[in-house]
């Protein structure tokens, strides 16, 4: 059977303005304008969005999930840089 | 060895904290084999879905109604899309995935193997597959994958109205002429069993259930969610003055759910394997369909390699 060689697109929405493009999922299309064309028939079928991004799936780096410890742990021991670790008194008020 | 077992018993305490898994972790082999299996199968079901309806595209008794059905056909189109690329992110092949079901190859729901002979059948469709369908995906929008949940949440949203526009057809036809009323108990009648047998075979004779259940890729047995399918759906035909065609259904106090009567397994395999009353006109139409597809796939090719050829001439200018 045949083969195509359409490429995997990375597809995200901004569903209204002021909020940030987010990943819905992916779809296949021979090329960006096809897979612009493709994310509004699959993706905003109901008003789900005011723009589209498309990005080859390919073009993606992302981090390992065997990185997650040295990536991320260095931050759980830093409570300070968090608000609530600082103890002000009522009296000052809302801060 | 001693190091598979340590990954796979980390793997299951991960899921048993309810954690959801991500493409690229860690996951055992069996369990990326299950799921491809279950998305794919679930996708297919999707695309082949949209025949028994297309069948009334063109028939539809109104300008609304042919509206709602082609939004509603569109829409499992979209489902089929959300779950094969849910498939492809644990390395399933698009191509592979679509060529198995033109070759007959692939599994799809038995359920759209059974004909629509009136348009009742529409009202059916929505109300007692789509039930059926929401009453096992809202169960997998719990899924531990976390790209199969996510597809999951999205098309429960969309099978909600679905199953409300299936019921309003029924509920139409139930209180216009005898005649009208006949039809969408004949439909009901048709439909009934098959939709049960939807949740698959008994707990008793499916023997992968219970692997599945420990990965939570499902959250409830066959059984219990034929259960409540039944308990939720019985009412809606009574409210509709339908008779659900089961003499020995009767609601159980004790246990606060009704008792049903045996459901016929026979068929059920019977048409898995393929002697179901619709299998091969199915498959046939599927394949016609791709087939007649082929033109819009290669201008695609076409208008997309003239595009990069040109811009790469540009570029060497």
């Amino acid at each position: 059977m045949e083969k195509d060689n359409w490429k995997i697109w990375e597809v995200f929405i901004r569903s209204k303005n002021g909020l940030s493009h987010k990943h819905v999922g992916s779809l296949h299309a021979p090329d960006e304008e096809m897979a612009i064309k493709n994310a509004r028939d699959v993706y905003t079928r109901r008003s789900e969005g005011v723009s589209i991004w498309v990005v080859p799936s390919d073009q993606i780096t992302a981090s390992s999930p065997d990185e997650k410890e040295p990536l991320f742990t260095p931050s759980d021991d830093k409570v300070y840089r968090h608000p609530t670790f600082y103890e002000i008194p009522d009296e000052v008020g809302h801060m | 060895m001693g190091e598979t077992t340590s990954l796979e018993e980390r793997f299951q305490s991960y899921v048993d904290g309810e954690n959801k898994i991500e493409p690229k972790d860690w996951m055992p082999d069996a369990y990326r084999k299950t799921l491809i299996r279950q998305i794919s199968q679930h996708a297919h079901s999707e695309v082949v879905g949209m025949l028994p309806e297309a069948n009334w595209i063109t028939r539809a008794p109104s300008l609304r109604s042919k509206l709602i059905l082609l939004a509603k056909v569109q829409d499992e189109a979209g489902h089929g899309l959300y779950l094969y690329s849910a498939a492809e992110t644990l390395g399933a092949d698009r191509q592979d995935m679509v060529n198995d079901l033109l070759n007959g190859k692939a599994k799809y729901s038995s359920i759209f193997n059974y004909p629509t002979s009136s348009w009742a059948d529409m009202g059916a469709i929505g109300w007692l597959v789509d039930g059926a369908a929401i009453q096992n995906q809202v169960m997998l929008c719990r899924t531990s994958y976390g790209p199969y949940s996510r597809a999951m949440v999205k098309i429960c949203k969309e099978e909600s109205f679905h199953q409300r526009q299936g019921y309003e057809i029924m509920m139409n036809l139930a209180s216009g002429t005898p005649e009208q009323k006949e039809m969408a108990q004949e439909a009901l009648n048709r439909w009934w069993w098959p939709s049960l047998m939807m949740f698959g075979p008994t707990d008793a004779n499916s023997p992968n259930s219970a692997q599945s259940m420990k990965w939570k890729i499902k959250r409830k047995s066959n059984d219990e969610l034929r259960q409540e399918f039944i308990d939720k759906t019985v009412p809606q035909a009574e409210f509709i003055g339908l008779t659900v065609p089961d003499p020995d259904l009767k609601w159980n106090e004790e246990k606060g759910q009704y008792d049903f009567g045996t459901i016929n397994w026979d068929e059920f395999f019977e048409v898995i394997k393929g002697n179901g009353p619709c299998n091969k006109q199915r498959l046939t139409d599927r394949q016609k369909a791709h087939k007649e597809g082929a033109w819009v796939r290669e201008a695609a090719n076409a208008y997309s390699n003239k595009r990069a050829s040109k811009s790469k001439s540009t570029t060497a200018a």
